[in-house]
């Protein structure tokens, strides 16, 4: 197959069970450009994504390459036509070297044995020539996130793409990496590759592309070359009306202390240290901000809080008692909601109806139960009603909750954490993956909470989120509290600063 | 209301079409065995429904089938596989047995709780042995279960043969390894006369199976079990310790085997021996699968494969087809439910079918 | 005891440990590729059931042995086919449906063994192979060079599997669609037909170790001639942490404490015999209490692949 000069897809449409993912989308990307498909979290991006690259099959649609017609009915045929990927959840095998992950792709002449040197020798080149610098006889488990998305982008490059698709390529990454990444970009375009770059912040894509796609509930709602267009612009866009961030009210009088980390150490699961040393105090009425690149140790701290996590050194008081390494149960009883990263799978029970969901924390006490009954009238009138003040969007109280979309799921979470009128909130990532309205509400739901003089740890990789809603934040880096700072002092190159390591004034 | 009708009508459907497809594929093996598939299939499943004795037997083999095909559920329901039902029988067989000789005069209204007592606390035990392994050690319970059945089996029939042996199988040196005849006052009442062996048991069956219903959905103890069985992580974040109740559940689970255990000696054979547990504990898999894993589901679904077992074991005596042809079935009715559950699930695939049925009908 | 009669027990517990793991080699080699593919194949144990019973049959009434393992084999190759079919193509849960296929490898076997045996018989069974000077050495001749030829397959299995596994581009599709399939897909890897090429080939290693049991070792049938073996091998994939020599370690290991069990039991002990044949799967049953490590297992073990899943 020749190079590809130019890249269209049109008029695709792709049906799921009960959504239209893409509704005629037409898409054309040439060489040496960057075309930003820009859209809100399930605007159709990775699904038409995932259609060029071969993983979805389009219910109608032409995928057009160089002007000819081309079939793409796996990632094998995407990847000889010249499209590399490099997806937002790094396909990547953990368990197995660089090399090997590169080798998978690869068609060996012999049944019987691999060139595994071959290979690397290859790899070695085309990193030294990207100034990539990865050791492929790293197994890809002892990389790190960064060196990972490396890898994806070797990967690519050596199966000879010349077109890249990258799906929320900074998502995962520091800001410092980000810049290394877009100068990286800036010097593969001019050599002729074209390059399809999907995210949902608008700095980064005024910054990087030529031209824009926008997505909106699966349907292109606007093209344009960057230079005719603004940041404004394409927020409304994206959101099909005005986007007002809501005006929060700072606050100055904030409550004693109620929960307060003390050298707290704790190890992950694979018997690592994952806190070091952590030192946090939340006041009453206070939203305190955690910002960071994710997988710094907010899952650990989280979850050291909430008693989920055993932590081996240090102490964690509430309400002045320690709870460190106290039951999940003893804790929740004293007061403290948690809102997980995992909403599916931790914040609910997927197969359980939205009303057993809705009690998953209070099915214990009165009125709900009664010695061990469960009182059913109870629970029906508390859940119908629960349901509609908090505008949980489910055909009834006995749909599975699996059924609900994202946003629905995460008002329901909310919503049972915040009727418990605990004294403490744990929001980690609250709205990752959720649509402007329910984020809108969301953060509403969250400073009225803490009006009524709930503290609160926020934990959110959105800058934006962070500054807009936090009254301190405190940025965590490698597994340690880097600095706490006042909202009012954070401006975001400070916040990407610290979050990168880099502690003014302590070089 | 209604939409529970069609949910249950659906089950069924799909059900029966499973069942038919483990028979068409049962009807190859007997195609490449010589056998005429409908002389077999006839008898196994006309026989057994056309006499008093046929009802009567599946009515006898239905009931431990209900128990252990309950006790299924439940380690189901909690994400367990325990296919350790066998020895969990023989063990609460040879318990329940031996309590049952201990306490001769005891009044009836009293005795047969106990031996009921004894018969699940230690298949619960030998069932939380291996739920404790997982919990704990993360074993993979049906090869720790598998491995307790070879283990029960040996100690039960040291049992049988030696300490708990009929004193009279010695004095008459016949050495038949079996215990001495229940005292009267520890055996189930035949129903009806005329020499059938149905018995009391069932209503003790029948009773257990609503409590247990009751126990899963109405109780805060069954609201942590299932919530521990749908997503661990979730019941963790919940506050419910997941190890406890993955324990409780295969205890549980093992008590039910070991009333199905119980019921047999005290109800049907009136003395422990060899042979007692049937396979029951592999066919109270299917029952359970048939059941939908729903204690009330498993009644008529123990009675159905009851009523199989009996006509296997009729189509031996009358057309002398092998009768371990319906474990093979079986085998095959396992396979065509779970896999009929991706039809199920998939609502793409569910409409479709759906839309089918009510164009044909 | 002389050194000397200890020496020669010791060599004849070995000799024997040799043989019987052979068949353990044959079944846990052929799960480990299947459960490196992300498959659980519980049904080991129906399809050895199934393997022994052809394999014994076609050897008894056709008076071939060979002919009885090829067609045993091929056998396991249905029965792989058949698990495939409802665990990778139908998504069924794994766990379940290998119950399924024991309980049916299980009633087929004990219905056609009625139906066309019916009673204890048996055969001459597989001889074992003289090689020549070799099986004339003092000791070793004895120990490694006196076996049946599908003790010696079973071993050369071991360096086979290894390689394939580790050194060719099918083994290095095989550990990624097991791990993470998504990633193996993305790079052009056919993922469920690599799972149907790991069952079944792991269903025909499976059958071939039942055959072993009934042509090469026990020369006779009988329904409980698999006696759990096909659980057993399963455990000493978890026990061999899904590595080829750590499976042969597993099934001489086993062997040899069983074939010690054997020998004190036989020595006249006052054990109970009950007891002493609880003994190896008390062992199985240890050896998975101790040997429970979480990373080892491929991560994507009994999930099945869609490629349209959104997840």
């Amino acid at each position: 197959m020749d190079k590809i000069k130019s890249l269209e897809m049109v008029n695709i449409t792709k049906k799921f069970p009960g959504v239209i993912a893409n509704k005629d989308v037409h898409l054309k990307v040439e060489s040496g450009e960057v075309l930003a498909l820009l859209g809100e979290n399930g605007a159709g991006k990775t699904t038409l994504m995932n259609i060029l690259y071969g993983l979805y099959h389009p219910n109608s649609g032409r995928i057009l390459i160089n002007d000819q017609e081309v079939k793409i009915d796996s990632p094998k045929k995407a990847l000889d036509l010249g499209i590399g990927m490099v997806h937002q959840h790094f396909m990547l095998v953990p368990s197995l070297t660089v090399t090997e992950n590169v080798a998978l792709g690869i068609k060996f002449k012999s049944k019987f044995s691999m060139d595994l040197d071959n290979v690397a020798q290859k790899i070695k080149l085309l990193s030294k020539k990207h100034d990539l610098n990865i050791d492929s006889s790293l197994l890809i488990s002892d990389l790190s996130v960064g060196e990972r998305q490396k890898v994806e982008i070797i990967k690519a490059l050596y199966f000879n793409a010349n077109i890249l698709v990258l799906d929320e390529p900074t998502a995962a990454l520091t800001p410092q990496e980000t810049d290394d990444l877009i100068k990286w970009l800036r010097s593969v375009i001019k050599e002729g590759m074209g390059v399809i770059f999907i995210s949902h912040k608008l700095n980064e894509v005024m910054n990087v592309s030529d031209r824009v796609e926008v997505l909106r509930n699966g349907k292109n709602v606007f093209s344009t070359p960057i230079s005719k267009t603004n940041i404004n612009q394409l927020a409304r866009k994206m959101a099909g009306h005005d986007v007002e961030l809501p005006t929060v009210e700072r606050k100055n009088k904030f409550g004693n202390t109620i929960i307060e980390l003390e050298n707290v150490w704790a190890k992950n699961e694979r018997g690592l240290d994952a806190l070091r040393g952590v030192n946090l105090t939340i006041r009453k009425g206070e939203i305190l901000g955690i910002a960071g690149v994710s997988g710094n140790g907010q899952k650990e701290l989280a979850e050291s809080i909430t008693g989920l996590q055993k932590i081996y050194k240090g102490d964690i008081r509430f309400k002045g008692e320690s709870i460190a390494n106290k039951s999940v149960q003893s804790i929740i009883d004293k007061g403290m909601g948690y809102i997980p990263e995992d909403r599916l799978h931790m914040g609910t029970i997927p197969g359980f109806k939205v009303k057993e969901n809705l009690i998953l924390k209070d099915y214990l006490r009165s009125p709900f139960s009664k010695i061990f009954l469960l009182d059913r009238t109870y629970i029906k009138d508390y859940c119908k009603s629960t349901v509609d003040e908090y505008d949980v969007r489910c055909p009834n109280i006995n749909t599975p909750t699996h059924a609900l979309s994202g946003g629905n799921i995460q008002k329901l979470i909310l919503s049972r954490e915040l009727k418990r009128e605990p004294d403490a909130l744990v929001a980690s990532y609250p709205i990752r993956g959720v649509d402007i309205a329910a984020v809108q509400y969301i953060h509403e739901k969250l400073l009225e909470a803490r009006d009524n003089d709930m503290g609160i740890l926020l934990i959110t990789e959105e800058l934006d989120e962070l500054i807009n809603l936090s009254d301190r934040i405190a940025v965590i880096y490698e597994d340690q509290i880097l600095d706490v700072i006042d909202t009012a002092e954070a401006d975001k190159s400070k916040l990407g600063l610290l979050m990168a390591g880099i502690k003014e004034g302590s070089r | 209301m209604r939409n529970n009708i069609i949910k249950i009508l659906f089950n069924i459907l799909v059900l029966s079409i499973s069942f038919i497809v483990a028979l068409l594929f049962g009807s190859i093996i007997l195609l490449i065995a010589g056998v005429n598939p409908l002389v077999a299939y006839q008898a196994m499943i006309i026989r057994p429904i056309s006499s008093v004795y046929g009802l009567s037997e599946a009515l006898v083999r239905s009931i431990p089938l209900m128990m252990v095909g309950i006790g299924i559920s439940i380690a189901f329901r909690s994400k367990m596989i325990n296919i350790g039902g066998e020895g969990q029988i023989q063990l609460g067989a040879v318990a329940a047995g031996a309590a049952a000789l201990a306490i001769p005069g005891v009044p009836k209204a009293i005795a047969i709780p106990i031996i009921i007592l004894v018969g699940f606390t230690v298949g619960g035990i030998w069932g939380g042995i291996a739920g404790w392994m997982k919990a704990k050690l993360s074993v993979n319970e049906v090869l720790s279960t598998v491995m307790l059945n070879y283990i029960a089996f040996q100690l039960y029939l040291f049992l049988i043969r030696g300490p708990l042996i009929d004193p009279s199988e010695i004095a008459w040196g016949t050495g038949v390894p079996q215990t001495a005849r229940m005292p009267d006052s520890t055996i189930f009442e035949r129903l009806i006369q005329q020499g059938q062996r149905i018995h009391s048991g069932i209503f003790i069956a029948l009773i257990i199976a609503i409590l247990v219903y009751f126990l899963l959905w109405r109780t805060t103890f069954g609201f942590r079990l299932r919530a521990v069985g749908e997503e661990p992580k979730a019941a963790n974040y919940a506050g419910i310790k997941v190890d406890k109740y993955l324990i409780l559940a295969m205890v549980l689970s093992g008590g039910m085997a070991g009333i199905a255990g119980t019921i047999e000696v005290i109800g049907v054979h009136h003395r422990v021996l060899e042979g007692l547990s049937a396979n029951y504990g592999f066919s109270g898999i299917v029952v359970a699968l048939f059941g939908r894993l729903h204690p009330i589901g498993v009644i008529p679904a123990s009675f159905f494969f009851g009523l199989l077992l009996i006509g296997a074991e009729m189509m031996q005596r009358a057309v002398n087809i092998p009768s371990a042809l319906v474990i093979s079935i079986q085998g095959l009715v396992i396979l065509a439910v779970v896999s009929s559950n991706l039809l199920l699930e998939n609502p793409k695939y569910r409409k479709k079918f759906l839309g089918f049925l009510m164009q044909n009908n | 005891m002389a050194i000397n009669e200890i020496l020669n027990l010791i060599l004849r517990i070995l000799t024997v440990a040799i043989a019987v793991s052979a068949p353990y080699l044959f079944a846990a080699i052929g799960e480990m590729f299947s459960q490196k593919s992300g498959v659980l194949n519980l049904g080991v144990e129906g399809i050895m059931m199934l393997g022994a019973f052809v394999a014994f049959y076609f050897a008894w009434a056709y008076e071939s042995i060979l002919l009885g393992i090829i067609l045993a084999v091929f056998v396991g190759a249905l029965m792989g086919l058949l698990m495939s079919f409802v665990s990778v193509t139908l998504k069924a849960k794994q766990g379940i449906s290998g119950i399924g296929l024991y309980m049916f490898g299980w009633g087929v076997a004990g219905t056609l063994f009625r139906l066309f045996i019916g009673g204890v018989e048996d055969i001459a069974g597989l001889p074992n192979l003289h090689l020549g000077f070799l099986s004339e050495l003092p000791i070793l001749g004895k120990l490694l060079f006196s076996h049946n030829i599908l003790v010696y397959l079973a071993f050369l299995l071991v360096p086979i599997s290894w390689y394939v596994l580790y050194k060719t581009s099918w083994g290095l599709k095989v550990r990624a669609v097991g791990s993470t399939p998504r990633a193996a897909d993305t790079m052009g890897t056919n993922v469920n037909k690599i799972r149907y090429q790991c069952v079944i080939l792991g269903s025909m290693l499976a059958a071939l170790g039942g055959a072993y049991l009934s042509v090469a070792q026990a020369n006779m049938f009988a329904n409980d001639l698999v006696a759990g073996r096909g659980f057993i091998a399963v455990a000493l994939v978890y026990f061999g942490r899904w590595k080829p020599f750590g499976i042969l370690k597993g099934a001489m290991l086993f062997s040899i404490a069983n074939g010690f069990q054997r020998w004190y039991q036989i020595s006249g002990s006052t054990f109970p015999y009950e007891v002493t044949v609880i003994f190896p799967y008390l062992l199985i049953i240890i050896v998975l209490a101790l040997s429970h490590e979480k990373f080892a297992e491929p991560t994507a073990l009994t999930v099945p692949y869609d490629r349209e899943f959104k997840g």
